[in-house]
């Protein structure tokens, strides 16, 4: 199924990106190609196969990735906030997002 | 110094002896990185706080104090890997200025059994390519030929290896990206068992496939260095507590009676011929030492890149969402709504590859697609994982080519995106089902150019994988090297 210029935009406002009018030109036609290659899983039977979202065989085991509840010191907000583009007391600062 | 032709054993009995000083192989380093500056296989250089490590290390064995056992030892590390205080852009300019406040696990077991972190490799953009193109800092040259790429996505840690600008180094593999550079510049790469190495700071792409390994010019340092870096990490719920071997030690047994699989399937079209030529000769090799070659089959090998780039790309898709210009690195500036600020930062951000396995993933996990595309690369990544289940039942390991060509030309492949990830397709298996695999070089081209062979192993098995590598090494005695 080929992917349309109207497809891109909506992944792409899906997605974030702001692309050009070059881009999304350019991703129409380059993912159209991939989506086409990708097509050729359909020829599998994958009736009563089940998916597989992880490598560890872990199932049998509840216990695996849990941990004791303990407390212990986090990032603390002058490291978190040491990265930001903008930030000031102690918060990020972001363009007005309620009225404005 | 060559740090090229010295291992690490036989570093620290220098270090011990008093004839070689730590500061001396990080000046010889340093020198590498300098004079081979064209190859741009570094971001970032970390010299005078190695250097000042170097000297402390030196001086503790003036006192004669006990070393650890990777003492000096000068590595490079990808720039998708977390180091605190010291610039980790992933190869993006989205994290251009982003200073890690931690260290990635894998890199802190490194350091505190005594390595030197000399500088950040140069990558594919969030590890996302196989040739170090889609860089945002320049692509990398092939030490072997400068108008070739060296692989990707560790492209940089891969020549850092080759050429003596560090004795080892750290790569991610999500789908071939430490094998397939490490084929294409004449070295050992090692992608371990998923699990087997914490990704606690590892910058992540896929993560039910990344992994962290590391890069050698022999197999014993890779082992030595895998030793260190594995093992349960609370940091990493998905890092496994099973036991890590002494691997150094196992590596010395024969491998008579070794069984050897070979999948047909990895034999056929699109396989250049000089590469098939110097694999099958390795593979007669292995059986004068005594090991068995036993003909398998892997039959849905052919479905293996479609389901890598449904499940990378949507994963992916899921692991970029963070990167909006709220907490760190790139923004975009004059967006007058925080929409307009995500978007914008975004695209100005990211380069073209990236944005476009994101809009695929995002394609993938949308509503009205998900079953037909996810879903479906989900259950044929189960049988995928069945074949190996059913090979390994006849064999201890399987050899492959790593790559279906060697180091092809610098922007051969940058126009279209299908025929970069079909060079991917002999690696990308063993991320599918986590499985252990490492690539060796095993010959040169007729115009010098190396090859690379891939042997792959059962989970948590990278004992007989290393065994079969280091008895394999001896045996072919490749000394190629660039410059």
């Amino acid at each position: 199924m080929p992917i349309t210029r109207a497809d891109v935009q909506k992944i792409a406002e899906l997605a974030r990106l702001e692309l050009t009018a070059e881009e999304t030109e350019l991703f129409t036609e380059q993912l159209s190609s991939i989506i086409q290659h990708i097509e050729k899983l359909s020829e599998v039977d994958t009736e009563a196969v089940p998916p597989m979202s992880h490598c560890n065989d872990v199932e049998g085991d509840p216990e695996y990735a849990k941990r004791e509840d303990t407390v212990t010191p986090s990032l603390g907000q002058k490291l978190a906030l040491e990265n930001a583009p903008d930030s000031g007391d102690g918060y990020f600062k972001v363009p007005r997002v309620i009225g404005g | 110094m060559d740090l090229k032709t010295t291992t690490i054993s036989s570093l620290q009995k220098q270090l011990a002896a008093g004839e070689v000083k730590a500061v001396d192989v990080c000046r010889a380093a340093l020198d590498r990185v300098e004079r081979l500056g064209d190859l741009n296989a570094f971001i970032t250089i970390n010299a005078d706080s190695t250097l000042a490590r170097a000297e402390q290390i030196d001086e503790a064995i003036e006192r004669g104090e006990q070393l650890p056992p990777l003492s000096g030892l000068v590595i490079a590390v990808k720039d998708n890997m977390a180091t605190k205080g010291i610039r980790t852009t992933a190869g993006s300019k989205i994290l251009f200025n982003y200073k890690p406040p931690y260290t990635a696990t894998a890199i802190q077991r490194l350091e505190e059994a005594g390595a030197l972190v000399i500088g950040k490799t140069n990558c594919d953009e969030f590890a996302m390519g196989s040739s170090t193109e889609n860089s945002a800092y320049g692509a990398v040259k092939n030490p072997w030929d400068r108008t070739r790429v060296p692989g990707g996505s560790s492209g940089g840690s891969a020549v850092a290896v080759a050429t003596g600008m560090a004795m080892a180094a750290l790569g991610s593999d999500t789908g071939g990206s430490i094998r397939q550079p490490a084929s294409l510049c004449g070295v050992i790469g090692l992608k371990p068992t998923y699990g087997r190495v914490s990704r606690f700071g590892l910058i992540a792409f896929g993560s039910s496939l990344d992994q962290i390994g590391p890069f050698a010019n022999c197999v014993e340092d890779a082992a030595l260095i895998l030793r260190i870096i594995s093992g349960r990490d609370p940091q990493d719920s998905t890092s496994s507590d099973s036991p890590v071997d002494d691997y150094v030690r196992l590596i010395n047994t024969d491998i008579r009676g070794l069984r050897v699989g070979v999948p047909r399937e990895y034999y056929s079209d699109g396989l250049d011929s000089e590469v098939k030529d110097s694999v099958e000769a390795a593979l007669h090799k292995m059986e004068g030492m005594g090991a068995e070659i036993i003909d398998i089959n892997l039959p849905h090998t052919q479905y293996a890149v479609p389901v890598y780039y449904l499940i990378a790309t949507a994963e992916a898709s899921a692991n970029l969402a963070r990167y909006d210009g709220v907490r760190y690195g790139f923004r975009a500036e004059d967006a007058t709504t925080l929409k307009e600020m995500y978007s914008r930062t975004r695209d100005l951000g990211f380069g073209a590859e990236v944005k476009r396995r994101i809009m695929l993933g995002t394609y993938a996990l949308s509503a009205g697609y998900y079953d037909q595309y996810y879903g479906k690369a989900q259950q044929v990544r189960s049988l995928i994982q069945r074949d190996f289940e059913t090979a390994f039942s006849q064999c201890d390991v399987i050899a492959t080519p790593t790559a279906p060509t060697p180091a092809f030309k610098l922007n051969e492949k940058t126009s279209d995106p299908l025929e970069m990830y079909l060079s991917d397709i002999y690696t990308i298996t063993a991320n599918l089902a986590g499985i252990p695999g490492l690539s060796m070089p095993c010959g040169v081209t007729s115009v010098g150019l190396p090859i690379g062979i891939q042997l792959l192993g059962k989970h948590f098995d990278e004992a007989k994988l290393l065994r079969a590598a280091h008895n394999l090494e001896r045996g072919l005695g490749f000394s190629s090297r660039p410059l």
